[in-house]
């Protein structure tokens, strides 16, 4: 190693060395479970898919100016990732940090516990809207029109799964144990899966629900899913996006002074 | 010429320093404080054993060192790096050995030194040979595409110290790098660490195991209670706190407490050795109080374990 090849790096607040590190060690464990994430994550929804899109859709022929089963459709690539973004989240993260000490070996490493978390977030949020697009897919075999709008998906819905991912890390270091994590999935995730216009409209809710809506960034992320792929509403998918933004934003800041509050003595 | 990248980086910070000062360091956690008042320098290019029974605040310290805990009070520098504050530049130089085995187990050996030259940012071209030579120096050339989980103790062990290496850090940070291990593994292992030494990497070693400090470090500091309480070379420290020779004296409990007092009575310090008493600076002891304690007595060196138990008492909390 020469002298010149060998100068000390530059150390900034913020860089993608550290980044890039941490995603290597997911691609690493990625490579082991590709085939197990593969299925849970496309398969399931596609089960919700088609268990609405006939059961229920034998019923309701039409929500709105909606064939069901596009309806649903749509819907479910929200319930995705949500399903594969706040999961690995919440259990990845507490996994890494308290049983593995994962988290403790990198931060050892000129690691930042920021960088950390938007690595780990950055990778979780990039899987699940990759993934989010399998019901899309599987519509389009059932006689969903393609669009052009469809392409716009994966990349509105990772803002949904980066906020999911990180709300999942913030969780993780609040929960005195594990088990906790019940109350999260039963208290906050399932009425969040419920109430955002996936499977029926919001607006056949109550008003105190319809309102409660409006602060699930799921109901934005699935409004958002169904004007891309049946005609963009520029003014009105700025808001939901800005609010997906917004609680992405938000969430990074929780989960980073969680992490660094249980990382750090 | 061949230069250790993290040394380069280490002489970014400040020249001629210590590799390692601690001034003043307090750590409390709630009402119990680990590290009470620490003042501690390693030299640069020296083996450094700290010494110290469970609790005395040695990993406490150790995690101050790269910012995984942050000290309450009092001032630290790594390689010439203000820590906390530029504690991301004294991590990229040093390499860290953890006494808890936190290597990905689902992942092969390769594959775990492979993420931290990543995060040691080893340049993209060199990353491979440094992942080569770290598993060469650990001997797990052969079982590099061995998942972690189907290793054996030793080879975990000796991976958890190549992956702190793969970077060819200017100092590294051991804590308690042999426990739970065979006297095969560990002897094995202290040719690896004494092989770093040679190579002039500053180590800080925390052991409470005192063979495996006189064998490796070049000077010891004795901690109690978050303090130093005694600092120097194995030899000079038992020199000091136990002479030359011991004696120990077996015998029914009476007996024992009977030396014991004779032995006080004269000046002399002892110390418990499980069904014996061992009297210390057994070359003082003059010749009536020698008629007193009897002709039943083993003679014996003395030695380092001698000192850390006289020193930082009987019984552990």
């Amino acid at each position: 190693m020469t002298v010149e090849a060998g100068r000390a790096p530059r150390l900034r607040r913020f860089e993608m060395a550290p980044v890039k590190g941490i995603w290597r060690h997911e691609l690493a464990l990625y490579k082991r479970y590709w085939m197990t994430q593969s299925f849970a994550s496309m398969v399931e929804p596609t089960f919700y898919l088609l268990a609405f899109g006939y059961g229920f859709g034998s019923m309701v022929a039409a929500i709105g100016h909606y064939r069901y089963l596009d309806f649903v459709a749509t819907g479910v690539v929200g319930t995705a990732a949500l399903f594969t973004s706040v999961f690995p989240g919440m259990f990845n993260s507490y996994i890494r940090r308290a049983f593995q000490h994962t988290y403790d070996a990198f931060l050892a490493a000129p690691v930042d516990v920021h960088e950390l978390v938007t690595a780990e977030a950055l990778w979780i949020a990039a899987k699940s809207s990759l993934y989010s697009c399998t019901p899309l897919v599987v519509a389009l075999f059932f006689g969903l029109d393609p669009s052009f709008g469809m392409l716009l998906v994966p990349f509105m819905v990772f803002f949904l799964a980066l906020g999911f991912g990180l709300f999942g890390m913030w969780t993780s270091s609040v929960v005195p144990s594990i088990n906790s994590f019940d109350y999260v999935i039963t208290g906050v995730v399932t009425p969040l899966f419920l109430v955002a216009g996936t499977f029926f409209p919001v607006d056949a809710l109550p008003d105190w629900a319809r309102y409660a809506a409006r602060v699930n960034p799921l109901y934005h992320c699935v409004e958002l899913v169904r004007h891309a792929v049946f005609g963009l509403r520029p003014l009105a998918d700025l808001g939901h996006l800005g609010a997906l933004v917004a609680f992405a934003g938000l969430m990074w800041i929780l989960a980073v002074r969680g992490m660094r509050r249980r990382l750090i003595d | 010429m061949t230069v250790q990248r993290a040394q380069l980086a280490a002489e970014e910070g400040e020249a001629g320093a210590a590799a390692i000062s601690l001034r003043g360091v307090v750590k409390r956690f709630g009402t119990f404080t680990a590290v009470d008042g620490l003042d501690l320098e390693v030299p640069s290019g020296s083996c450094l054993g700290l010494l110290g029974p469970n609790g005395a605040g040695k990993s406490t310290t150790m995690k101050m060192l790269t910012a995984q805990a942050l000290a309450d009070e009092g001032s630290i520098r790594v390689l010439g790096f203000e820590v906390p504050a530029q504690s991301k530049r004294a991590r990229a130089a040093m390499g860290v050995v953890p006494q808890q085995d936190n290597l990905d187990e689902e992942l092969t050996a390769r594959e775990n030194l492979e993420v931290f030259a990543h995060l040691y940012r080893v340049p993209r071209r060199e990353r491979r040979k440094a992942v080569d030579d770290a598993l060469a120096l650990a001997h797990l050339t052969e079982r590099q595409l061995t998942k972690v989980d189907d290793l054996s103790g030793g080879m975990r062990r000796r991976l958890l110290i190549a992956r702190g290496l793969v970077h060819r850090p200017a100092l590294v940070l051991l804590d308690e790098p042999t426990v739970g291990l065979d006297p095969q593994v560990r002897a094995e292992l202290w040719g690896l660490i004494d092989g770093l030494r040679s190579r002039g990497t500053t180590v800080l070693m925390s052991t409470h195991y005192i063979e495996e400090a006189e064998r490796l470090a070049d000077e010891c500091a004795l901690m109690s209670h978050g303090k130093v309480i005694a600092r120097g070379s194995p030899a000079e420290l038992v020199a000091e706190h136990a002479g030359e020779r011991v004696v120990e004296h077996y015998g029914p409990p009476g007996r024992l407490t009977e030396v014991e007092r004779v032995a006080r009575a004269a000046g002399l310090p002892t110390r418990r050795t499980g069904p014996s008493v061992s009297v210390l600076k057994a070359e003082t002891i003059p010749p009536s109080v020698d008629d007193e304690l009897g002709p039943d007595g083993v003679r014996r060196a003395a030695n380092l374990e001698d000192v850390f138990v006289v020193l930082t008492g009987e019984r552990v909390e």
